[in-house]
């Protein structure tokens, strides 16, 4: 790699072109930024629902029906699970199982005045104990058996922006909001949460939505998804509930990152062509610069290596600003709808160490490709001729 | 005779620095081309309504979509004053082969929907076919195309929302009326599934999920939606009933945020490209500063001089511009076959070409402003002594 000619040289080259290699960077790291975004979007999104629940819970749907909204359990079948083998028992000594009923509601959004799906679940005091994560923040929990209700911290930041003391009315009845809590920026944080039972009577519903058992240890998965297979009356999916929430990011993901990278590719080519400008014009200023270098005794290919080492630093510096600039975007907050489940999800844009990797890779990339070109044409210069140039 | 003459000699000035201009057409090229997709995406989420007639109106849960209706209400809506036809559907969901093979499948009422959607082109004996075999279905031209299908084939689904394994026979194939109808659904016997159901998950029986109105004076349709509602008030099941327009734009309403990101974007790229293509021009200006100069001593107009930059300038955005365009389309078509499930028609609208060769104009005239100005200020001797 060592290409005769020192880095500072090549350092100071950029240096000595403020304004051109300003310029050139600042459109190269604009690419950058809008790629970063884009990989931080996707990120957040799957961050935010593979960090919901936990792997020694398990989801119990009805087979096929892929979202929990879609699904139904009987109460014949919940009791029939109560009984398989590898659960966690609960205070009572009962086995740990949580019967949750999942409804959406439309609720106003404040910004743009259209609606949100908003997901409401019924749970139970077996359901808020498998889930530890979600502390309540402020207010109190809801008393079972009663219209009242607990908001998840994003439902009550975002958009639909619900306050204590507010109360929802759905189902023939008025539900009030006596709580906000906080399950660490997970999915969960955009739901709302109330007494299972009393929401079966107010949507008059027969069945559940899912099941939500606690496994005695996380390695009982196995043991209990197989024993479930085995009774013919359940036809059910299971899967680990983080598994569960993860998967429900997929299509969204893959949507927001195949529109962010034709995005970012056709803007690349863009920049690769801003960049190739600047430096075969670069290369043409210092014509004499580059004989002299010749006639000193450098080879050809020191002077190719040089060049390129010139756009890949160029590249690095357009990556660092670009990924700087999009560092600021993990404050944004995005409040959407999920594609895949059709309920509203909260999530912030997250970057990674694998993004900043991937980002700078790209960038640097993209400056050599812009700068390997020029410097051909920079070494195939003749000494002679170079230095006569004006 | 001027124009030409300045249009001969502007082009031949553009061919001097061929890599660069070359270099500078395609970057607008790119410029005019991702202009036009993320267009063209914002457009197609709007598509689904803009195709609605104000003389539909669609009647759903209150609570929101996912809460079906009772089927007994139909028939109630259809003795509201000021409705002329109803129909039902509801969202079947079913899987055919894997997720990947997506289409939108309803569970229709046979009789009446096709009247209540004439757009949905369906020749007579494949409805009256359709309409004898309760498992017959009606698809969409471009569904039938994906998957290969032709008439008489069966069709298995996997359910999602309602279990087990669903078995359909194509009785026929509908065509949109003009292009903006959507040729991807799958249209299958709501009865069937009704009566299926009912045995296996009485609880999902006699439920539908929307119910679509046609209504006699499309001016009355709030009077008549609020007409519908007011009727199921405090009810097990209140209603919300707007029009179809309405109905879809609540849909794009949900992905919002996101359009409002791609519009941003795609204002922005054209910025970037403008500055690149001013830098360009200034650059090229800067080296003939001396060539103006001696056109100026010769006798040739500031206005002549200025023409001739600006002529330099328009030929490459246009040129650019017009390659853009171009590229457009296989591009916009490649767009859609890698996101097919998200679009009901992705086209390339005549208002966005406008809008693409428009902009290109206004990249050649902005790029040309500062060296125009910047020529004709010089004075002649600075000019010849100016150096490059």
């Amino acid at each position: 790699m060592s290409s005769g000619l020192s880095l500072s040289y090549v350092a100071r080259n950029l240096y000595a072109r403020k304004l051109t290699t300003a310029l050139t960077a600042a459109g190269m790291a604009l690419v950058v930024f809008v790629f970063a975004t884009v990989l931080m979007m996707a990120e957040g999104l799957r961050h935010t629902l593979g960090g919901t629940g936990s792997d020694s819970n398990v989801v119990i749907i009805r087979q096929g029906s892929q979202t929990e909204v879609q699904s139904t359990i009987t109460r014949e079948q919940a009791n029939m699970v109560e009984s398989l083998p590898g659960l966690a028992t609960s205070p009572e000594g009962r086995a740990r199982i949580s019967r949750e009923v999942l409804v959406l509601v439309n609720m106003p959004r404040k910004g743009s005045g259209g609606l949100a799906n908003v997901v409401v679940r019924g749970t139970t005091d077996n359901g808020l104990l498998m889930r530890p994560q979600a502390r309540i923040v402020s207010g109190r929990p809801f008393r079972p058996g009663s219209s009242e209700i607990i908001v998840g911290s994003a439902m009550a930041r975002g958009d639909v922006g619900l306050r204590i003391g507010d109360s929802i009315a759905f189902g023939m009845r008025s539900w009030n909001v006596v709580g906000i809590f906080d399950a660490g920026s997970s999915g969960f944080d955009s739901e709302i949460w109330g007494d299972s039972e009393q929401m079966m009577q107010a949507f008059r519903r027969q069945a559940f939505s899912s099941l939500v058992v606690g496994l005695r240890e996380e390695g009982s998965y196995q043991g209990f998804a197989e024993a479930l297979m085995r009774q013919p009356q359940i036809k059910a999916d299971v899967k680990r509930e983080r598994q569960f929430y993860a998967d429900q990011s997929e299509k969204m993901a893959n949507f927001i990152s195949i529109l962010g990278k034709t995005i970012t590719i056709i803007f690349s080519v863009g920049a690769i062509i801003g960049a190739m400008i600047t430096r075969y014009a670069s290369v043409a200023n210092r014509t004499r610069e580059i004989g002299t270098l010749r006639a000193l005794g450098f080879r050809r290919g020191n002077i190719v290596m040089a060049f390129i080492q010139e756009a890949a630093l160029l590249g690095f510096v357009a990556g660092v600003t670009g990924l700087f600039a999009a560092s600021f975007m993990q404050m944004l907050e995005i409040s959407t709808t999920n594609v895949q489940t059709f309920s509203e999800v909260v999530f912030r844009l997250v970057m990674t160490p694998g993004i900043a990797v991937q980002v700078l890779v790209f960038s640097m990339f993209m400056g050599v490709l812009g700068g390997v070109l020029p410097a051909l044409q920079a070494s195939r210069l003749e000494i002679v001729d170079a230095l006569r140039s004006a | 005779m001027m124009a030409s003459y300045v249009f001969r000699l502007a082009s031949k000035n553009m061919w001097r620095h061929r890599l660069r201009t070359g270099l500078t057409i395609a970057g607008i090229a790119v410029a005019i081309v991702s202009f036009g997709l993320l267009r063209t995406v914002v457009d197609s989420w709007y598509a689904g309504a803009e195709l609605s007639s104000s003389a539909r109106l669609i009647t759903r849960a209150e609570a929101s979509l996912s809460f079906s209706l009772p089927v007994t209400y139909g028939e109630r809506i259809r003795r509201v004053p000021g409705v002329k036809d109803v129909t039902w559907a509801i969202w079947f969901g079913g899987i055919y082969i894997d997720e990947k093979h997506f289409f939108p499948q309803f569970a229709v009422d046979a009789e009446t929907y096709f009247d209540v959607y004439p757009e949905f082109v369906v020749p007579p004996e494949q409805l009256a076919a359709f309409k004898r075999d309760r498992r017959g279905v009606i698809v969409g031209r471009k569904t039938m195309l994906k998957n290969g299908w032709k008439i008489g084939d069966q069709v298995p689904l996997k359910g999602t929302i309602y279990p087990g394994t669903w078995s359909f026979t194509i009785r026929g194939v509908y065509q949109g009326a003009d292009d903006k109808v959507d040729e991807g659904q799958f249209l299958l016997h709501w009865g069937y599934v009704n009566e299926k159901i009912k045995a296996v998950l009485p609880s999902l029986a006699d439920r539908v999920g929307v119910f679509v109105i046609n209504i006699k004076d499309p001016g009355a349709s709030a009077a008549v939606s609020a007409a519908i509602d007011s009727g199921f008030r405090n009810s097990l099941a209140e209603t919300r009933t707007e029009t179809q327009k309405a109905f879809q734009l609540g849909f794009i309403a949900m992905v919002d945020t996101i359009l409002v990101a791609i519009q941003t974007v795609a204002y922005v790229v054209i910025l970037i490209i403008m500055a690149v293509m001013a830098n360009t021009m200034a650059m090229a200006a800067r080296e003939r500063m001396r060539e103006y100069a001696t056109l100026k001593a010769l006798g040739f107009s500031d206005r002549f001089v200025s023409i001739l930059i600006l002529g330099e300038s328009l030929s490459m955005s246009l040129a650019g511009g017009l390659l853009g365009v171009a590229l457009t389309f296989p591009l916009a078509e490649a767009f859609f076959s890698a996101t097919r499930d998200l679009f009901l028609v992705f086209t390339v609208t005549p208002v966005t070409l406008a809008l693409q060769v428009a902009s290109s104009l206004l990249i050649g005239i902005c790029a040309a402003l500062a060296p125009a100005w910047n020529s004709s200020r010089v004075r002649i001797v600075d000019g010849l002594r100016a150096v490059t």
